[in-house]
């Protein structure tokens, strides 16, 4: 197990943070540690069917998506509920594919985020693509992809780093490597020394940073982003963090990491560190600190008060979006589940004709 | 006048070359495309045209080809992608049935994807393993993507410039052992829309449904039954999915029998939903049970095994014998 104290070998500089910039990240983690801490409730409520915890993660996420432009696309995995957050999307539609009544809860287009991605690595190469439409079309557009350290072992991540390197596509690849893809740790997932040793095989630029510290973050995401506008292609970013709640709440986390272990990493918890670090340095106050906190718990009220509402379930939803126009077994099928079912002849199997309208023997 | 001879390889040539100059943001991409004009020629001198921002060979990775292609649609590109060969296509596959077919239903219409994979698919060639396969049913048990597969030269053309233009992913599968058929056509045409049918020979005792590789297959049959005096009528499919059960089942009621054909194994191959379907619709009109001649249920097999697997004349002439017909006499045997 690592735990950073000293620069990693590949560690971005850290760059002197403005004032406006510290306090954005540092409100954006409070909230985000707020948000999470809610959603947690949620599940042992039976709000939500599943939910992946981002505590602890709050600098790699807010750090990373304060770092880009609005214009810029970012693809976000089922852990990224934090980033979506900062990035504007409002609180209970982040956590709509976790209640089950619908799988994106926002509309990707307008926030310029990806679905949030379930199987591991594949969003990397609809990230390297898009970038590398944006770089075409000569648009100053970066995408950048969120995977944890074990999707860097899968197959789509390799060809996407392969890929948007040879293309020069502006992309971000930033890997927050938590320690565990579920129970298996760093160590059973690669042999290489750091992840950001990756990317110079592919001829990427690899850098490793501080993932528990939200400016490092800040300063890593915004260069790597410079370098990409500036055509100078890739960038890998292994943010080293930890995560500080089980898997999501159905994993059972005891099992495979000791107490001692998570409280060294507690110690390190990044909300806290940032506060410390601004209120040292005069930045922060008593009086802001308190100010965040009462806009963190205003947004859990607001998002306690709107889980009250029943989910919304629309069976006819799951048919009008599979093909631009319905072809004619789906158009039977919203037919039976709309109940109309009965006015055709489903007995001898010619319901479909009488659905259509149409045909008939 | 007469129209030009063209192939079907340069039909479809053709109209990638039709789409890229009518629409620049419609972009080809693949391993070999460029340079070399693709292993098959299909995508020849489209760089030299279009430059290589429009028609651009990739790192050879299938699943980066299709995984790119759907950030570019995001973006509000058009790529037509080309995969190498059928069995090529695998490591493409989550990508495909992930993604591809679900990306507007996951946004709910947010994002829809208007990209074509083009599958160069079966056998008949002579190709050593994992360059035969028919990999169609894995495309049609995947809700959200379009299923086409020409037969003709003109629907060559016709279908790949209505995938290209559709506002659904598209699985374009080319049979390969049709690339170099020749016909008459003066390009551009419109054979009509995706989704759609088409009877190629009429006929009124039996139906022989197929698509792709083995139309010519079934005409050859419908011609050596017709001899022998059974009319037979027959459907190409042209869309796999969505399936035209009208065009099909209007059919079948006319001929009361039906065989399906396909190069694609049996066992919960497309004849399996095809012949559920017309008994569905047509049971009361049907005088035998639904017939299908496939290929084998073993791995595709080597070139110089491959006549054994493939249907034939003769395998369709005989499911069509089996069709329990009236035992009135015949003035000749029908072929076994």
């Amino acid at each position: 197990m690592t735990v950073l104290d000293a620069p990693a070998p590949h560690a971005a500089p850290r760059a002197p943070a403005d004032a406006r910039t510290a306090l954005r990240l540092y409100r954006a983690m409070v909230v985000g540690r707020a948000f999470d801490r809610t959603a947690t409730a949620f599940t042992r409520q039976g709000r939500l069917a599943v939910y992946p915890s981002s505590r602890g993660q709050e600098a790699c996420q807010t750090g990373s998506v304060l770092a880009l432009r609005p214009t810029d696309w970012i693809f976000p995995t089922y852990r990224e509920s934090v980033a979506l957050l900062t990035r504007g999307i409002p609180a209970e539609d982040v956590l709509t594919l976790f209640r089950g009544d619908r799988h994106c809860g926002y509309d990707p287009a307008a926030h310029r985020t990806a679905p949030q991605c379930t199987p591991l690595a594949t969003q990397c190469l609809h990230a390297a693509g898009l970038a590398d439409a944006a770089r075409m079309r000569g648009d100053d557009v970066v995408a950048l992809a969120y995977i944890g350290d074990g999707a860097t072992s899968e197959g789509d991540f390799h060809e996407a780093v392969n890929y948007a390197a040879v293309r020069r596509a502006p992309v971000v690849f930033f890997v927050q490597n938590n320690q565990y893809a579920i129970s298996v740790p760093i160590a059973k997932q690669t042999a290489a020394r750091s992840l950001a040793d990756k990317a110079p095989g592919y001829g990427a630029t690899g850098v490793q940073v501080d993932g528990n510290d939200a400016l490092a973050v800040h300063a890593a995401v915004t260069e790597a982003a410079r370098r990409a506008r500036a055509g100078a292609g890739p960038t890998l970013i292994e943010a080293m963090t930890y995560r500080l709640e089980a898997h999501t709440n159905a994993d059972d986390d005891t099992r495979y990491r000791s107490a001692d272990e998570v409280a060294a990493w507690s110690a390190k918890d990044p909300v806290a560190r940032l506060e410390r670090t601004l209120l040292d340095d005069g930045v922060l106050d008593a009086a802001a600190v308190a100010e965040t906190a009462a806009s963190a718990d205003a947004l859990t009220a607001a998002l306690r008060r709107d889980f009250a509402e029943p989910p919304r379930r629309d069976p006819m939803e799951m048919l009008r979006h599979v093909y631009h126009q319905p072809p004619h077994h789906l158009r039977e099928q919203a037919a039976l589940l709309a109940g109309a079912a009965d006015e055709a002849d489903g007995a001898d199997g010619d319901g479909a004709a009488a659905a259509r309208g149409g045909e008939h023997r | 006048m007469t129209p030009p001879t063209v192939t079907l390889a340069k039909a479809l040539n053709t109209a990638l070359r039709h789409a890229m100059r009518e629409d620049d943001r419609t972009l080809v991409l693949g391993e070999d495309v460029g340079t070399l004009g693709g292993v098959f020629r299909v995508t020849d001198g489209l760089t030299e045209e279009f430059g290589e921002e429009r028609c651009f060979d990739t790192p050879l990775a299938e699943s980066a080809i299709i995984g790119t292609a759907v950030g570019m649609a995001m973006y509000g590109y058009r790529p037509v992608v080309e995969m190498q060969f059928d069995a090529f296509a695998y490591p493409a596959f989550e990508q495909l049935v992930s993604h591809v077919a679900k990306f507007r239903s996951r946004t709910r219409g947010a994002l829809p994807l208007p990209l074509t994979v083009r599958i160069p698919y079966g056998g008949g060639i002579g190709g050593v393993e994992h360059h035969s396969d028919s990999s169609e049913i894995y495309y049609m048990a995947t809700p959200g993507l379009t299923v086409v597969t020409p037969a003709t030269v003109a629907d060559a053309y016709s279908l790949l410039r209505r995938s290209i233009a559709s506002p659904d992913p598209v699985v374009f599968l080319e049979p390969k052992r049709l690339y170099w058929q020749k016909d008459e056509v003066a390009l551009p045409v419109d054979t009509g829309p995706l989704g759609w049918a088409a009877i190629r020979r009429p006929g009124t005792d039996a139906t022989l449904v197929t698509y792709g590789p083995t139309l010519p297959v079934a005409l050859a049959a419908a011609e050596a039954a017709a001899e022998h005096g059974r009319s037979l009528e027959v459907v190409d499919l042209r869309t796999l999915s969505p399936f035209d059960e009208d065009t099909v089942a209007a059919s079948v009621r006319r001929t009361g029998r039906a065989v399906v054909v396909h190069e694609a194994h049996g066992f919960a191959g497309p004849g399996a939903e095809i012949a559920a379907r017309i008994t569905e619709r047509c049971f009361y009109h049907l005088e035998a049970p639904v017939r299908r001649v496939t290929g084998l249920d073993v791995p595709y097999p080597a070139p110089l095994l491959e006549g054994h697997y493939l249907p034939d004349v003769g395998r369709i002439l005989d499911a069509v014998e089996r069709l329990e017909w009236p035992a009135t006499p015949r003035t000749s045997g029908a072929a076994a």
